[in-house]
């Protein structure tokens, strides 16, 4: 705060402190407390609003508790969201590491460049793009057929196939970019040294890379992992009929269903969930709340 | 215990830019060598080219004998010391220590084992379980000295490792390090910009310009008879004339300058009618208050005056301009002449010697 005064003067730093708080407080902290005193509040006709009915109970929560398909849902949304995530950080971290470490400094604005034209593209169209080319009679089948790598159609959106193919593709770069930070931000010698004393590729990455980027893996495995647990459009655009994500559920209880009250309960466990989540992560890969923010 | 390193005709080009030119010299098993060369003269390049990070573009690199080309840094017998000691800064003091051995498959008892009695070795008891950050410069030194020493490496090699430290501590540590290499045994192969560093502790230097080793020898054959005008400017402080070798007799020169001439010795490769310049240290020239007749003798007048304590420089100003130093001892009994006395400047023939400029090896 003293520095910001300092720099921007008194009208500029109030005006920022202010907008910051305004964000926090009317966009995220309200809205949120509104929905959570709704979550215990019955569903009611709006004459009944105030009356005897309008007290607050766990009805919303045993709802889910007592709809078995949602459960399963709950947890293979949980389940699909990990598998996505150690996908993401499976693929990103040779990428990050070779980012940050082999190629020539120089070349590397380049390479996010083309890396980052993708976003440009709203993420629906990506999705719908996604559909198109993994379609039984898209273009991905009529590569592989041509060129004979297989003989019958495969069926990619089957499951949740469509869906992790779809989110890894929106969020890797939510990974790539914690993780490349972290990476470049380690000194070549402290490779070299572990090179040096004889130790193979594996063991330096194991011994010294990955407990130096481990926040920035971290902060990656979180974001990615909330990105796709909380994704509406990509599991609605490449979901098959018979898989569906638990945010699907929410938005119909919110907007097919209009009760509110059960999708803010419904809302608040996957909060929740993701909560849990962070603080698993940060407990096995012994990070503090700070080194993620980083 | 240790190896010989043999560079056989290396070469080492970046693109089109030689940054090792033509090297040729055998480091003896057991050897304390330096190579000293200014920043950019290829030194960190022959370290990296013996360490394995990188294959020389020609000629051959040689440990004990084996043939290195192809092999990595993780399969050669040298531990590198790096500028900058590269500690695991995540790791407990002696798991950085003992990183070698794990990398090896020596169990963690042995390990923690071996690791504390390195620490000893490095003279630093209780430290095993200490954070990296929290040890002094020169407790990190050492730390990174007993990493490197854990593997029982063949050569061990340092790149500028006591740059960091202040002047008292760099002195301790020269002294340590050529301790810890008597006691082991280990070739070392230091590379240093510090001739001070360079000429105390090394067995033997080579002294590198422009990629090329200039010369190779004892920190006395290098101070005492430089190969050339490079290898007396890098090492040592020089009083310089150009001119000419006029004629030779009886192994003495008569060199002719714009000031006077002079009766020297005559330098390797050096012949009659060469343009060249002659060099003299400071400590071989003498003020005198008439010109001798033995010595050569310049007429200079008395500028400026440093007090060293044990010695005296004195800054005179030749009838051409040039300041020359001349380096006395302190004696309260015979004081140097004051600022502004016209004194004469002597120096025995034997001690100015008759060099040529840098060796330069033809650019590819």
């Amino acid at each position: 705060m003293g520095e910001l005064y300092r720099r921007y003067g008194k009208p500029i730093s109030y005006l920022m402190v202010l907008l910051t708080a305004f964000w926090l407080l009317a966009l995220v902290v309200i809205p949120n407390i509104v929905l959570f005193e709704f979550s215990f509040k019955p569903y009611l006709p709006v004459d009944q609003l105030g009356g005897p009915r309008d007290v607050y109970s766990l009805d919303n929560y045993l709802t889910f508790v007592n709809s078995p398909i949602h459960v399963k849902i709950f947890f293979l949304t949980v389940l699909y969201s990990s598998v996505v995530t150690l996908l993401c950080l499976a693929m990103s971290y040779p990428l990050a590491y070779y980012l940050a470490k082999v190629i020539r400094p120089a070349n590397a604005p380049t390479i996010f460049l083309l890396l980052l034209i993708p976003l440009w593209v709203s993420e629906i169209l990506r999705s719908f793009a996604w559909f198109i080319i993994l379609s039984f009679q898209g273009p991905l089948n009529a590569l592989l057929l041509g060129t004979g790598i297989i003989e019958k159609p495969i069926r990619w959106i089957s499951g949740f196939n469509g869906v992790i193919i779809g989110l890894i593709y929106s969020y890797l770069l939510f990974m790539l970019f914690p993780v490349y930070n972290a990476i470049s931000s380690l000194d070549s010698n402290q490779i070299e040294a572990s090179q040096d004393l004889g130790a193979p590729l594996w063991r330096t990455h194991w011994r010294v890379v990955i407990p130096h980027a481990k926040p920035g893996i971290a902060s990656g495995c979180v974001m990615v992992f909330m990105l796709s647990a909380g994704s509406v459009i990509v599991p609605t655009t490449l979901a098959a009929p018979n898989s569906r994500w638990f945010t699907e559920i929410i938005q119909q209880w919110m907007f097919e269903g209009l009760d509110w009250n059960v999708g803010s309960a419904y809302a608040f466990l996957l909060l929740v969930l993701c909560i849990i989540f962070v603080s698993l992560v940060m407990r096995v890969l012994n990070v503090r709340l700070v080194d993620i923010a980083k | 215990m240790s190896e010989d390193v043999e560079l056989s005709h290396v070469n080492m080009d970046f693109g089109k830019f030689r940054a090792v030119n033509n090297v040729d010299v055998t480091i003896k098993a057991g050897e304390f060598f330096s190579f000293l060369g200014p920043s950019g003269c290829g030194k960190t390049t022959i370290l990296r080219l013996i360490s394995g990070f990188m294959d020389p573009t020609g000629g051959a690199v040689r440990i004990g004998g084996k043939d290195m080309i192809g092999i990595g840094p993780n399969a050669r017998p040298t531990a590198l010391i790096f500028q900058n000691l590269a500690l695991f800064p995540l790791m407990p003091i002696w798991e950085n220590i003992a990183f070698g051995l794990e990398v090896r498959g020596v169990d963690k008892v042995t390990r923690r084992a071996r690791a504390e009695e390195l620490l000893k070795l490095v003279d630093l008891h209780d430290s095993a379980d200490k954070k990296v950050s929290q040890l002094s410069g020169g407790q990190k030194q050492r730390v990174a000295i007993a990493r490197a020493l854990a593997v029982e490496p063949k050569v061990m090699l340092l790149d500028e490792p006591l740059s960091a430290l202040d002047l008292k501590l760099r002195q301790h540590m020269r002294a340590e390090l050529r301790a810890i290499q008597k006691r082991t045994g280990v070739t070392f192969i230091y590379i240093t910009h510090d001739q001070g560093e360079a000429l105390a502790m090394s067995d033997r230097v080579g002294v590198m310009s422009q990629g090329v080793l200039q010369q190779v020898g004892t920190p006395m054959e290098i101070y005492n008879t430089p190969a050339n005008g490079f290898v007396a400017s890098f090492v040592g402080e020089n009083n310089i004339f150009s001119g000419t070798v006029k004629s030779v007799k009886a192994g003495e020169a008569t060199f002719e300058t714009p000031s006077g001439k002079f009766l020297t010795r005559l330098g390797p490769g050096i012949k009659v009618g060469d343009t060249a310049k002659i060099y003299i240290r400071p400590e071989h020239t003498f003020l005198q208050k008439a010109a001798s007749a033995k010595a050569n003798s310049v007429p200079v007048e008395v500028t400026e005056m440093a007090f060293e304590g044990n010695f005296v420089n004195l800054f005179v100003r030749d009838a051409k301009g040039t300041t020359h130093m001349v380096q006395a001892q302190n004696d309260p009994n015979a004081p140097p002449p004051g600022r502004g006395s016209k004194v004469h400047m002597t120096f025995a023939p034997e001690n100015a010697v008759v060099l040529a400029d840098a060796a330069r090896q033809s650019s590819h």
